[in-house]
């Protein structure tokens, strides 16, 4: 395990910094022609992300729901299957957290917590079950249901909170959750709970199960070569399966964790899209559990960095996306092509 | 003595490899002209330089006694030098003429003159007396003809000194006699042919001079008349080769493995139609025919990835027509498959990886409920590396990174490690070059000679011919003859064609 661990740390990081790099100058550049002051942007921007004890805080719990999503992402892509879904998977966990949270009543926390979470993962790989089985038995392609399926958790959700368990009240959400049932708070007065612990956990569990579980090594058999995993008797379909339900137990969690950690309720359209941005974050991280933490980080900071900008310097948060769309332009995006390319070859 | 083509102190290297190592070649005007050597020996890189696919770093090349510098493949052309690809480079969709003229079309204006093309071409045609239908798709061809169009491009575009890169790897024993014979019809006409090759055997049928590289370096050029196969091999090789490796014992009468009147469906390839055929202990079992004609799909049979409709079959006694790819793993079956890229190994797994696919989930491979243990997994793939000779830097370099002749020793290695009772040897050393082919005939002879039994489909017949103590020919999906080994060329060829013997 320390050995693949140094392995890909020996890797050259120089593509991802270079890549970095060259985002953050031509974010200064659009700040330039836009005319913003570029350098005191930048400042807020890093002032935000790092600053100080409660901006560092605020990178960390933006960093959490992706590195959840971007966990689940890489899961799924290991075993060759695309799950796009994970958005939707997201939003059934949390859901599904945020009821047990509200609706069970004296339970004591040490129950209670580990029920809710348990149950959001749950919620998540049920979603992702759906297009699993789908795909198996129906053979239709998962690229399109998984995101059929997201937009259905999307809009079952918004209704769920617009009306059968909307709170009294003017905003569509559900009632607070127990505070049994609550992820304690590590570092007020910012918003970092035990979720930001608990999604490092999970890198490292995926990193044992990928690496040192021989379900893991047959997940990656078959997400590499299925040809020569069936050769070698193993069942692609249900290893396929079994990533699927990962995949959507992890996104479940990191629905979960934001429910239970940042908002204490369901709030209807709390996610600006940590599934998506998981995504990009997988591949940005080189498909490995360890860069999706490494990853996360830096999509972490641009977004709370963003937010401080966008308060201080009246320069919209919309530059921190833009800087976000282009590392993923310059790392991701040629990633995933020539990953596709090499398997329209067959190679 | 008018040279054709002349090669002085050719270098070629890439990032780590010298590909080609101050090379000479003097080809002489008319003759045709082979070029020897093992897989990596760097002839391909050779060809590529004088065809203008590659630089070189250092050298010249002369095409009867004028140095050229040739940058392009068009200038190759210009020059009159013509190529033949292992892979031809036609376009399916077309016409056979229209695949010649692409690209030389004669033109009046922006429109084609098609007649005055036909003209040309059917003129070609009736000087060098080859014969084909003008105005059949490409695509509908079989790959014979497909070749003698890319030769008809060349000749087409004035070359007068042609180069066959490997063209006998794709073709029947038939085409490739008529392969032959033509290229001797072209020689008579004051061609220059060079061919590239690593079969003995069309070497000694074709050429009047060969010269033999090794590792980038040229050994030496003699005339064919005073070479034999083995003293080609041994340079070729760098050590003696054996031929004829013994046989050994008779086949028992106990039988391991037999397939009784099975047939499948034609779902995704041909149909098996009442297969049958049985192994027996200390026999290796050939299965000769032309690519095509069901020997996936009877792999994939008896491997378990494919439903059998009616028939069964039966290992050790056992019924397994039902059983799991992994159960009759389990029950003593091997597979080489017969594409080690697709089938055979992951390439961007490591070697322990590959070793161990299939094995993972049983101890001692797994410890506890699902993690693998890696001293005994280590241990596991270096003792195969050890027992196997793969050439490795260690059991974690990627497969990708490896000879084709150590990726087969791989899952050779995976295939023999756990108790066997027959092994089904698909295609086994296509692409291999000598001495690993020799390896790998000499590890199924060992297997043979152990007691076990083997299935060898392939569509080498000198391999078939080499190994087997029976041989079944297989076309359209049905078993259309036995013979034994010793039958002459003309027999194989006839069932092969899908003509039984009686008529």
């Amino acid at each position: 395990m320390l050995r693949r661990a140094r392995r890909f740390l020996e890797f050259p990081f120089l593509p991802e910094v270079v890549a970095i790099l060259t985002a953050f100058l031509l974010g200064l550049l659009v700040l330039f022609f836009t005319g913003y002051p570029p350098l005191r942007a930048f400042s807020a921007l890093f002032r935000g992300a790092f600053g100080s004890r409660n901006a560092f805080g605020q990178t960390l719990t933006q960093a959490t729901p992706i590195l959840f999503t971007s966990l689940s992402f890489l899961l799924s892509f290991r075993a060759g299957i695309f799950n796009i879904g994970i958005e939707g998977q997201l939003l059934m966990g949390a859901f599904v957290a945020a009821l047990l949270g509200t609706m069970i009543r004296s339970l004591p926390l040490p129950l209670h917590l580990p029920l809710a979470l348990l149950g959001g993962g749950l919620g998540g790989a049920l979603w992702a079950l759906i297009p699993a089985l789908i795909k198996t038995y129906l053979g239709a392609h998962e690229v399109i249901t998984t995101m059929m399926m997201s937009y259905i958790a999307s809009y079952l959700t918004s209704y769920f909170v617009n009306y059968p368990f909307k709170a009294p009240g003017w905003v569509a959400q559900t009632n607070p959750v127990q505070p049994t049932a609550l992820l304690p708070r590590i570092l007020p007065p910012t918003q970092l709970s035990l979720a930001f612990p608990l999604a490092l956990v999970f890198s490292v569990l995926v990193f044992y199960f990928l690496f040192r579980t021989y379900l893991g090594f047959q997940v990656r058999a078959v997400g590499l070569n299925p040809e020569v995993a069936e050769n070698r008797g193993i069942s692609v379909a249900s290893r396929q399966i079994l990533a699927f339900l990962l995949s959507g137990f992890v996104a479940g969690i990191g629905g979960a964790g934001e429910v239970l950690g940042v908002h204490g309720k369901f709030v209807d359209g709390f996610s600006p899209g940590y599934g998506w941005d998981g995504i990009a974050v997988s591949l940005v991280g080189r498909l490995h559990p360890l860069g999706c933490i490494l990853a996360s980080l830096l999509f972490g900071m641009l977004r709370a960095g963003g937010m401080t900008m966008a308060r201080v310097t009246k320069v919209p948060l919309d530059l921190s996306l833009i800087i976000q769309a282009l590392v993923i332009l310059l790392i991701a995006a040629p990633r995933l092509i020539r990953i596709f390319i090499l398997r329209k070859r067959g190679l | 003595m008018a040279f054709a083509l002349q090669v002085r102190g050719l270098t070629k290297s890439f990032p780590g490899v010298l590909a080609n190592d101050h090379i000479d070649l003097d080809v002489e005007e008319g003759e045709i002209h082979g070029i020897l050597g093992e897989n990596g020996a760097g002839k391909s890189v050779l060809m590529s330089v004088i065809y203008g696919l590659y630089r070189p770093d250092e050298g010249k090349i002369l095409v009867r006694g004028q140095e050229v510098a040739i940058g392009s493949p068009s200038q190759a052309i210009r020059c009159g030098i013509g190529m033949v690809h292992q892979n031809l480079t036609l376009v399916p969709q077309l016409r056979v003429f229209e695949n010649i003229i692409l690209g030389q079309e004669p033109r009046r204006g922006i429109f084609l003159e098609r007649q005055k093309a036909r003209r040309r071409i059917e003129e070609l045609l009736h000087q060098t007396g080859l014969s084909i239908d003008l105005n059949a798709r490409v695509r509908d061809l079989p790959i014979g003809l497909q070749q003698r169009v890319e030769i008809l491009k060349m000749l087409y575009r004035g070359a007068s000194i042609l180069i066959f890169d490997e063209p006998t790897t794709v073709l029947t024993p038939q085409e490739v006699d008529q392969l032959i014979t033509y290229l001797l019809a072209l020689k008579k006409q004051g061609k220059t042919i060079i061919f590239i090759s690593h079969k003995l055997r069309e070497v000694f049928a074709l050429c009047d001079r060969v010269t033999v590289l090794r590792r980038g370096k040229k050994v030496g050029t003699c005339a064919i008349k005073e070479a034999t196969p083995e003293s080609l091999a041994e340079m070729m090789v760098g050590r003696r080769v054996l031929f004829e490796l013994p046989r050994g014992r008779k086949p028992a009468e106990e039988v391991v493995f037999s397939v009784e009147g099975v047939s499948t469906l034609p779902e995704k390839g041909k149909a098996l139609r009442e297969v049958s055929f049985r192994v027996h202990r200390y026999e290796i079992l050939g299965i000769a025919g032309v690519e095509g004609n069901g020997q996936t799909e009877l792999a994939e049979t008896i491997v378990g990835l494919r439903r059998v409709r009616q028939g069964k079959l039966v290992l050790n006694g056992e019924d397994i027509t039902y059983l799991s790819v992994k159960e009759r793993i389990k029950r003593g079956l091997a597979h080489i498959p017969e594409d080690r890229h697709r089938r055979g190994a992951i390439l961007d797994f490591t070697v322990m990886e590959n070793l161990m696919l299939g094995f993972e989930d049983e101890p001692p491979l797994r410890r506890g409920l699902l993690t693998l243990h890696f001293p005994t997994l280590q241990e596991f793939a270096s003792s195969l590396i050890r027992e196997f000779e793969i050439a490795t830097p260690g059991g974690d370099t990627l497969v990708r990174t490896l000879s084709g002749g150590n990726q087969q020793k791989v899952v050779l290695a995976r295939e023999l490690s756990h108790p066997v009772s027959v092994l089904l040897a698909c295609q086994p050393t296509r692409g291999l070059d000598v001495a690993a082919t020799e390896y790998l005939h000499r590890k199924l002879l060992e297997l043979k000679n152990q007691g076990k039994a083997v299935v060898l489909i392939s569509a080498d017949l000198d391999e078939i011919r080499a190994l087997s103590d029976r041989v079944l020919v297989l076309y359209e999906g049905r078993i259309i003859g036995e013979l034994s080994p010793e039958s002459d060329e003309y027999q194989f060829g006839l069932l092969m064609g899908g003509k039984s013997l009686a008529s």
